[in-house]
């Protein structure tokens, strides 16, 4: 745990004496009732969510309890909720993205919001107008959250800042994708009980992850041990600075691990001289049979998609049911972002608005 | 019982462990088995090929990280095997083989390739390096895993530097990924042209390249080490100016060597003469007082290996007016002779300069050759040090005649060589 975490957990115990109540997270207890604490869910009380930097433990806790508690709504045959009732949520992606984006609308549909997606890709941001302009028009429509993927690291807090309505950072270039990091960890917990104490190793472009920089301060702030494993090329300088282990070789890295998050190698991480080839990169980085072997008995394998066949991950555990938690993750990521509209429509206005 | 040579009699000079004294040498199969000023004291060994080497000098083959060959694509200057040959009759049992053949060797199975050919053809050990840049075009790196795991034993672009920064970081990056060993060639391609940039250039109005040229390349290529980490070696140093950059990073810790070819310790550009491309290589012979700082670059330390730079090429690529011959010259043979220069004209230790040309090369490719010791192979070169003796390429080994040396009397010649427990050059 680094100082400033260890600091935050102290700082949460002596406001929040709640926290410190003992959580039992196992499978059993989850399959006859549901846990909830009734006080934690209060905890989250921001306008925005840009960042896990930022968050402290108990907002993150109270979050993937409440997701938690969706886990089994999206189960049920009745899955629509009337939390968000009237509220306009907007997909706003200038990035393209399938999994985030109807993970966001199934999530605000099931809560009762009126959805609607914003591709800008083909939209009038093309035409030159300016990121604040899209906001400041967008903003004049009464949205109450608008989710925002952009491919500029900082592009959804300066948006954030123009806008009256909640924003949620669906990934910010290289910077963070919070939500990403929450389903993750609800993933984790479900599966192991825990995360505190838990060997995380995560694997690959590190450089240009916004996924792992997320998970890093996640992990971190529950008190998992990170390991961060890249070619020399694409890790970040600095990242020794984030509170994670840093290692350039896969074996080493992953020896002893109880999970394995591997993310996506962009292809053209290839034409820019960061490797030199995918065969070279799977025989060295790709998570294959052998590699996991080095992992604790029974590690989980996990990836935010969409996946590299043969790149950075062999299909034989991609598809392997007994390690890999892709699916649950994509499973995780509705439940999660409904926790996350839902306690950022808590802080919206009540009251009428006056424009 | 595998075959027993005994040398006796010999001079034993071994720089690695500072050796320098009479005594003999027993070599069983391919391995140095005892060595020692008091070895057969008591008698000659039984069962043993005799070799009285008369008070002559027995030395650790030399060791040379620069050789061009034509194998494969441009054999007629030269082969695997002729270069072999060509270096056993240097004393040279170890060379490294330069990327630069018709295909690159940018790919795993040439590599393999070439191990196999010299495996096959060639009588001394040949360690192939590969490509540090994909067909040596400066733009995106090979697989420097795979071709590390297949045998490459350094990566480099050999007579191109890579011309973008970012490249290099990056290949330095990755290189240091796998503690592979880089070996650059440092001329800034922007400022070269055709031999060293001064006075004597301008009177034979031959465009010239000034030392900037590389010392802009290596202080760039400092920066960078010491961003990257990786194990640097620059593979010919030409002035002064450069020895000093190489100097400093080593004062401050990064992991740099370099190595000085043999005929920019001998050479200098007044050697062209009247236009002779015999002499027209690169880096280009610099100024006399670059030459001095060379010898004294050895002397001190700063220089760790002396190489050939072996460059053969046919009369059709050095017959032609200045500017449009290739750069390269042969060296194989007279390795031996032209650093021993520093010794008769320098007053070098011997010991010294075999130390750049054996254990130091050695350590940098971490091979178990390069040294007298028991149990390391029998890798040796028994040499005349003073015996005079007039370059003649007509009569070199390799396919290739294109000396600067041509004509020149030196002194060192080489009597006997051995790769392995096997005289592969001199009586057996």
């Amino acid at each position: 745990m680094t100082t400033d975490s260890a600091l935050q957990s102290f700082v949460t115990t002596i406001l929040h004496p709640i926290a410190l109540v003992s959580v039992d997270y196992s499978l059993a207890s989850q399959a006859s009732t549901p846990y909830t604490h009734p006080a934690m869910t209060g905890h989250f009380s921001r306008q925005h969510l840009l960042a896990i930097a930022p968050l402290q433990r108990h907002e993150i806790e109270s979050l993937l309890d409440l997701g938690n508690e969706y886990v089994d709504l999206n189960r049920q045959i009745q899955k629509k909720r009337d939390t968000l009732r009237g509220r306009t949520l907007i997909n706003l992606f200038f990035e393209p993205s399938t999994r985030t984006q109807s993970s966001f609308e199934l999530a605000g549909k099931r809560l009762g919001a009126d959805v609607m997606n914003m591709s800008v890709a083909q939209s009038s941001v093309r035409k030159g107008e300016t990121l604040i302009d899209t906001a400041t028009t967008l903003n004049a429509m009464h949205p109450d959250i608008i989710v925002i993927r952009h491919q500029d690291s900082g592009a959804v807090a300066l948006l954030a800042d123009k806008v009256t309505c909640s924003v949620i950072n669906a990934g910010d270039g290289a910077h963070e994708h919070p939500t990403q990091a929450l389903l993750d960890a609800l993933t984790i917990r479900r599966r192991m009980g825990r995360i505190e104490g838990l060997t995380v190793t995560i694997a690959g472009d590190v450089m240009h992850s916004r996924v792992a920089r997320s998970n890093v301060h996640l992990l971190n702030k529950l008190g998992a041990r990170v390991r961060l494993v890249a070619p020399r090329t694409l890790m970040p300088a600095g990242a020794s600075e984030w509170g994670a282990e840093i290692f350039n070789d896969m074996r080493q890295a992953i020896t002893g691990a109880d999970i394995v998050m591997m993310l996506r190698l962009q292809s053209e991480r290839m034409t820019g001289s960061f490797l030199p080839s995918q065969r070279e990169y799977f025989h060295f980085y790709g998570l294959d049979r052998e590699k996991l072997a080095l992992a604790k008995p029974g590690a989980f394998v996990m990836h935010p998609g969409p996946m590299n066949r043969g790149v950075e991950i062999d299909s034989a555990i991609a598809d392997d049911i007994d390690r890999s938690l892709i699916h649950e993750q994509v499973e995780m990521g509705v439940a999660v972002r409904m926790a996350v509209l839902e306690a950022l429509a808590r802080q919206l206005p009540n009251d009428e608005r006056k424009s | 019982m595998s075959a027993r040579t005994a040398f006796i009699n010999a001079r034993l000079i071994d720089p690695g462990s500072g050796l320098d004294v009479t005594g003999a040498i027993l070599v069983e199969g391919a391995t140095i088995t005892d060595l020692g000023p008091r070895l057969f004291n008591d008698g000659k060994p039984a069962n043993a090929g005799i070799i009285d080497c008369a008070g002559q000098i027995l030395a650790p083959g030399l060791i040379d990280l620069r050789v061009f060959t034509g194998e494969p694509g441009a054999e007629h200057r030269e082969t695997l095997a002729s270069a072999a040959e060509s270096a056993a009759a240097g004393g040279v049992t170890s060379f490294v083989t330069m990327p630069t053949t018709d295909p690159v060797i940018d790919d795993a199975a040439l590599v393999d390739f070439l191990k196999r050919r010299a495996a096959a053809t060639a009588k001394v050990n040949i360690y192939p390096a590969a490509a540090l840049t994909r067909g040596l075009n400066g733009a995106q790196m090979s697989e420097l895993g795979l071709l590390k795991v297949a045998g490459a034993i350094a990566f480099t672009d050999a007579d191109r530097t890579v011309a973008s920064s970012l490249i290099m970081r990056r290949c330095l990056a990755y290189a240091a990924n796998f503690d592979a060993l880089v070996m650059a060639h440092a001329e800034d391609p922007a400022l070269s042209g055709h031999m060293n940039e001064g006075a004597y250039a301008a009177r034979l109005g031959i465009g010239g390249t000034p030392t900037a040229a590389e010392t802009i390349i290596v202080e760039r290529d400092m920066r960078l080490v010491e961003l990257t980490g990786a194990r640097y070696h620059l593979a010919q140093v030409s002035c002064a100016a450069t020895l000093e950059i190489i100097a400093k990073a080593k004062q401050r810790g990064l992991p740099v060597t370099c190595s000085v070819s043999a005929h920019h310790l001998v050479l200098n550009e007044n050697d062209i003469g009247e236009y002779k491309t015999f002499a027209k290589v690169s880096p280009p012979l610099r100024s006399e007082d670059d030459r001095n700082a060379m010898v004294e670059g050895v002397r001190n330390g700063t220089i760790d290996t002396i190489v050939s730079s072996h460059d053969p090429q046919a009369p059709e690529t050095k017959r032609l007016p200045f500017a449009q011959a290739a750069f390269g010259a042969v060296g194989l043979e007279t390795l031996l002779a032209a650093a021993l220069s520093l010794h008769h004209e320098a007053g070098m230790p011997i010991i010294e300069i075999l130390r750049c040309l054996t254990i130091n090369p050695a350590r940098l490719l971490r091979l178990p050759q390069g040294r007298l010791t028991i149990g390391a192979p029998a890798d040796l070169v028994l040499f005349a040090a003073n015996t005079p003796h007039r370059i003649d390429p007509t009569k070199f080994r390799s396919r290739s005649k294109n000396s600067p040396f041509k004509g020149r009397l030196m002194q060192g010649e080489v009597l006997r060589t051995m790769v392995a427990g096997k005289i592969v050059f001199g009586e057996s």
